[in-house]
């Protein structure tokens, strides 16, 4: 059995900038309003008065580079009635358009919101993880994309040597769902699923 | 949606779903036209790669956010395939060159050439300017058109009635470009030029008159700091991609440097660089300068010896000569000065809104570690009084002991390198005059009437070099006057018509009577705004439609090093698109004197050709023009990061600076003999009209700022549909503001002041001051029916109000009121 791929982001080198969402977007051809790589904006704090003078308490914010993360579980493949999902040897989760019928149940059930519906193509869509560069020994076209090398890209056991088991920066949900196959560092105020006390604010990537 | 999706807890927050957003960008005509159904006319370039194969070649991203980062496309029958990043090999990769990896606007650069809004053939106006009637005319009938009314338009006015328009939608070293066009102009016998800047007019005028040149250290030397203050610097958004700022503030992050961002908004170079943030009122950081400034003087914690040796009018013992008494920055900190105001901690508070407590903290603070790089950039300069901030900031470093080392810096913003490239001749322009870039409604409307001493008129200019012809602070020339109001217009890949300059509705009624300006020449590939007000419009090509040379250029910060790119050809022209040295050669030709234009360059290849050996004149070991098409690219290192006057600080007397005493001039006698009191010989804090001060707050209470934009290199990109959709158009609005106006993250709110009205979504964040919006500039105006912008075109609300001396655009000086609509 081939190693289970996975995707790596250190939060600390994120600007939030999304050049990995249009890398996606530019390689795959995806028309406005699907996403298959988003980047969530986080922030939390208020501003307080102090003596008469208004300053920010607590105030931060970081961004989480997320897409679909090729999960132990894949909750998608589970609940898909036609079979259209499968996950490769190497971990890699598909949809095969051909028997996809559009009834969104994947997509409802990923606690991610990876798999996006093309209207134009009445069918599920999602990251492939850009398997056709990786199975020509290149990496995906996000990571490649990061100008300031945030992202990396490899066997999920090897990252997790390197880079810890974190996977859940808020506004990500507790990975014990589906297991997914990622591994962020966390920066100075990122929080995790369990003490999330922020909101997500860019609402474009509902 | 279901409930495990952790994404429905944030809608508990909001009114804009996803189906809400996609209705407002095809409201405004975003989504609705994507790539399916549209025929591009793709053609496969002769003697290209055979069908099937894919190719990979080195493009530009040739906008003006200053990063020329390097990009590659693969290219397949014709069709572009993707981009992929600088194609340099990871293993030739070094901590002093690192590739330049493109940011998300250089990563969408397919969706421009392929956009829906290209322009397919020349155009001609049949209603009234600026509705928008248009019809299709054959390239023979445009070029007859503007040649003859060139030729009557000067007949009647002469060659001071022509104008060539700021504009920097294509920065290529050449062939293209704005010289090819201002080639063709002098040879027919010139025209009003421009000098100054949109972007840093006050930086490029002001700075001389302290440090007699710019020459901050180059950015890669930030990671030698211990310390890094930013003021008003937000270089993860506006030079975001490549080795510019953005990519060394990160570098140096990730080493440990501290940073400290003065800026009223916690931009995303706070938060990526896991910065501290002082959020400012928009427009004082004279202010928190001068009572930092104050606290080091109080407390002992400045160089003393240094600004005895290298500065002049810092106290009252280095004044020049003739200065008045009390007139030094000390007796202005000590309240012996003009206002006899000590500049304490408490007195700035009340004016920045910083606590008194952190702004003598971060006195002690930059004062006390070392190295620390003071830098400025150029927000705080696009303001009422900006010239003010940008003679003040380099006191700072100079008192801190940072000014001349590595790891500090000038209190400037950081150079880079730059890689000498021949570029189009343009012979001298027989029009010995010219304008503030910012003014030219003025030339439209009273031109002869602009005056050196009011208006700022100036000798003849080399564009954005802020020192050359001056003559408002020297006698020359004091008596030059236009001979002619504008009456011609060349704008070239430029949306400062329209978009990009102040006050929008003013604008619109200058042009709109077409009596005054007889004609506007636009060139472009989107039809903009500016376009819209446009005469003739003729479609250029994009950059991947023709072969092209660029360098990474020096007003972008950047490492110590430079390049210089190979722009290749990759897919024929679209529709009926043209390059411009064939535009320019066509006109030349029509108006007679086409061999001269031409002066031996038969093809486009012989102009690059010489560009090349321009380069190797000063580059032994730059390539031939066969080699550097084949690479693509050549990087020029630089070695050790750039300090900036290392030998200044080292021997004042033997390496003196540019300005009258040779020493840093915090009193200025030049500016002295001005004897206008917004130009005041030392920096110092003047309250802004429509700043935080301005009783007009009553009515408008909030500063609106327009800043730079992550999705924008200015307005080019704006028409690209993944930036939008990556980076929607919205107004920044703090909490405490939008909930005392009934306004939820994701509403569209309602924008207004007496010059126009904005709707715009509403992004309800803590990471902006109570008190002040921001409008990212650049989205397209898009009027309605009742002149209402749709798409959050913030220079709606600005005002055509320039900065005292420089004549600069003051664009985020504003006020504003914003209602939920
Ligand atoms: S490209 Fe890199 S820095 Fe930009 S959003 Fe993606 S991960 Fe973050
Ligand atoms: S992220 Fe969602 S779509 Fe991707 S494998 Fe996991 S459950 Fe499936
Ligand atoms: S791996 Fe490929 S498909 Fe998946 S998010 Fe990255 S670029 Fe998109």
């Amino acid at each position: 059995m081939a190693k289970q791929l996975a995707f790596y982001v250190d939060i600390n080198k994120c600007s939030g900038c999304k050049a990995c969402q249009v890398a996606c977007k530019d390689k795959s051809s995806l028309p406005v309003g699907v996403r298959w790589r988003r980047v969530f904006q986080y922030e939390g704090g208020e501003w307080i008065d102090q003596s008469g003078q208004m300053i920010p308490s607590n105030v931060y914010a970081y961004s989480v580079s997320s897409a679909c993360m090729h999960c132990a579980k894949p909750i998608c493949m589970d609940v898909c009635p036609t079979s259209a999902i499968s996950k490769r040897d190497d971990g890699i989760v598909l949809i095969n358009a051909d028997m996809c019928i559009g009834c969104r149940y994947c997509s409802w059930a990923c606690p991610y919101g990876a798999p996006q519906f093309n209207e134009e193509l009445s069918v599920m869509t999602k990251c492939d993880m850009c398997h056709d560069l990786v199975d020509m020994g290149e990496r995906p076209a996000c990571v490649e994309a990061c100008p300031y090398r945030a992202m990396d890209f490899g066997a999920l056991d090897e990252l997790q040597a390197k880079h810890g088991t974190f996977a859940d920066p808020a506004p990500l949900p507790d990975p014990s769902i589906t297991e997914p196959a990622v591994v962020y560092t966390p920066n100075k105020v990122t929080k995790s699923s369990r003490n999330a006390n922020g909101r997500l604010m860019n609402l474009e990537e509902l | 949606m279901t409930q495990n999706n952790f994404l429905t807890k944030a809608l508990n927050d909001t009114v804009m779903t996803r189906r809400s957003f996609l209705k407002w960008s095809a409201a405004i005509g975003g989504t609705a036209a994507l790539a399916g159904g549209v025929d591009f006319g793709l053609k496969a370039i002769e003697g290209a790669a055979a069908a099937g194969e894919e190719q990979t070649l080195t493009v530009g991203c040739y906008h003006n956010c200053g990063g020329r980062c390097i990009l590659a496309t693969k290219v397949k029958d014709g069709t572009l395939q993707r981009i992929v990043p600088d194609p340099t090999p990871v293993e030739e990769e070094t901590a002093e060159v690192p590739r330049a990896i493109p940011c998300v606007r250089g990563r969408s650069q397919i969706r421009r050439v392929y956009a829906p809004d290209r322009l397919k053939y020349p155009l001609k106006r049949v209603g009234k300017r600026g509705e928008g009637k248009f019809e299709r005319i054959s390239w023979e009938e445009a070029l007859d058109t503007i040649a003859s009314e060139m030729k009557r338009i000067k007949e009647s006015y002469g060659n001071e009635a022509f104008y060539f328009n700021y504009a920097w939608g294509v920065t290529w070293n050449g062939p293209d470009g704005s010289s090819i066009i201002q080639r063709m102009l002098n040879l027919f016998g010139g025209y009003v030029g421009y000098y100054g800047t949109y972007s840093e007019a006050a930086y490029g005028v002001a700075m001389p008159y302290i440090l007699g040149g710019y020459t901050g250290n180059s950015a890669d030397d930030v990671v030698n700091s211990k310390l890094v203050l930013l003021l008003g610097d937000n270089s993860l958004v506006t030079r975001s991609g490549g080795d510019n700022g953005g990519y060394w503030y990160m570098k140096a992050a990730e080493k440990g440097t501290k940073f400290i961002v003065v800026d009223p908004m916690l931009t995303d170079t706070v938060a990526a660089t896991q910065g501290e943030w002082i959020p400012i009122n928009p427009g004082t950081d004279t202010a928190l300068i001068a009572a930092m400034a104050y606290v080091m003087v109080k407390e002992n914690l400045y160089d003393k010896e240094f600004m005895a040796t290298h500065a002049a009018g810092f106290d009252e013992s280095t004044l020049p000569e003739g200065a008045p008494r009390n007139s030094s920055y000390m007796a202005y900190l000590t309240g012996k000065g003009y206002d006899k105001v000590e500049k304490t901690p408490e007195w700035a508070a009340a004016i920045t809104g910083i606590p008194a407590e952190r702004i003598a903290n971060l006195a002690r603070e930059i004062a006390s570690v070392k190295p620390c790089a003071i830098i400025q950039c150029w927000g705080p300069q696009r303001r009422a009084y900006g010239e003010q901030f940008v003679r003040a900031v380099p006191i700072l470093a100079a008192m801190t002991g940072n000014f001349g080392i590595s790891g500090g810096n000038t209190g400037q913003l950081p150079g880079g390198g730059y890689c000498p490239m021949g570029g189009i001749p343009v012979p001298p322009n027989p029009v010995q005059i010219s304008i503030p870039c910012f003014m030219w409604p003025d030339f439209v409307t009273r031109g002869t009437e602009m005056t050196v001493e009011k208006d700022y008129i100036r000798g003849a200019s080399t564009g954005w070099n802020a020192t050359a012809g001056d003559t408002t602070t020297t006698q020359a020339n004091k008596d030059l006057r236009l001979k002619s109001n504008m009456k011609f217009m060349w704008n070239h890949g430029g949306n400062c018509i329209i978009n990009q300059h102040a006050d929008v509705n003013y604008t619109r009624k200058v042009l709109e009577d077409d009596s005054k300006l007889e004609m506007i020449v636009t060139v472009e590939v989107g039809m903009t705004p500016s376009a819209v007000y446009s005469d003739i419009i003729l479609p250029g090509t994009t950059g991947f439609e023709v072969d092209n040379i660029i360098t990474g250029e020096g007003h972008g910060i950047k490492g110590n090093h430079a390049w210089a790119l190979y722009n290749h050809k990759v897919i024929e022209p679209m529709f009926e698109a043209k390059d411009d040295v064939w535009i320019a050669e066509q006109l030349a030709e029509r108006l007679g004197f086409g061999d001269k234009f031409r002066d031996g360059h038969a093809t486009r290849e012989d102009w690059m050709r010489d560009m090349v050996a321009g380069a190797q004149a000063s580059v032994s070991n730059f390539p031939s023009l066969e080699e550097f098409k084949e690479k693509g690219y050549f990087k020029l290192p630089g070695g050790k990061p750039f300090v900036g006057f290392e030998a200044f600080r080292a021997d004042p007397e033997a390496n003196p600076l540019g300005t009258a005493t040779g020493k840093i001039e915090i009193y200025s006698p030049v500016l002295a003999n001005l004897k206008n009191e917004e130009i005041p010989p030392i920096p110092i804090y003047i309250p802004e009209w429509e700043g935080v001060s301005d009783p007009l707050r009553e009515k408008y209470p909030l500063m609106m700022m327009t800043t730079h934009f992550i999705a924008r290199s200015h307005s080019t990109f704006e028409n690209v549909d993944i930036l939008r959709e990556a980076h929607p158009q919205c107004i920044w609005i703090n909490p405490l503001d939008a909930e005392a106006r009934g306004i939820k993250n994701g509403d569209t709110v309602k924008v207004y002041n007496d010059r126009g009205i904005v709707h715009i979504p509403a992004y309800v964040t803590n990471r902006i001051r109570p008190g002040t919006t921001n409008i990212p500039q650049g989205a397209h105006y898009t009027p309605n029916a009742d002149g209402v912008d749709i798409r959050g075109c913030g220079n709606t609300l600005t005002n055509y109000r320039p900065t005292p001396m420089a004549k600069g655009f003051t664009a985020h000086t504003n006020l504003v009121q914003v209602e939920r609509l």
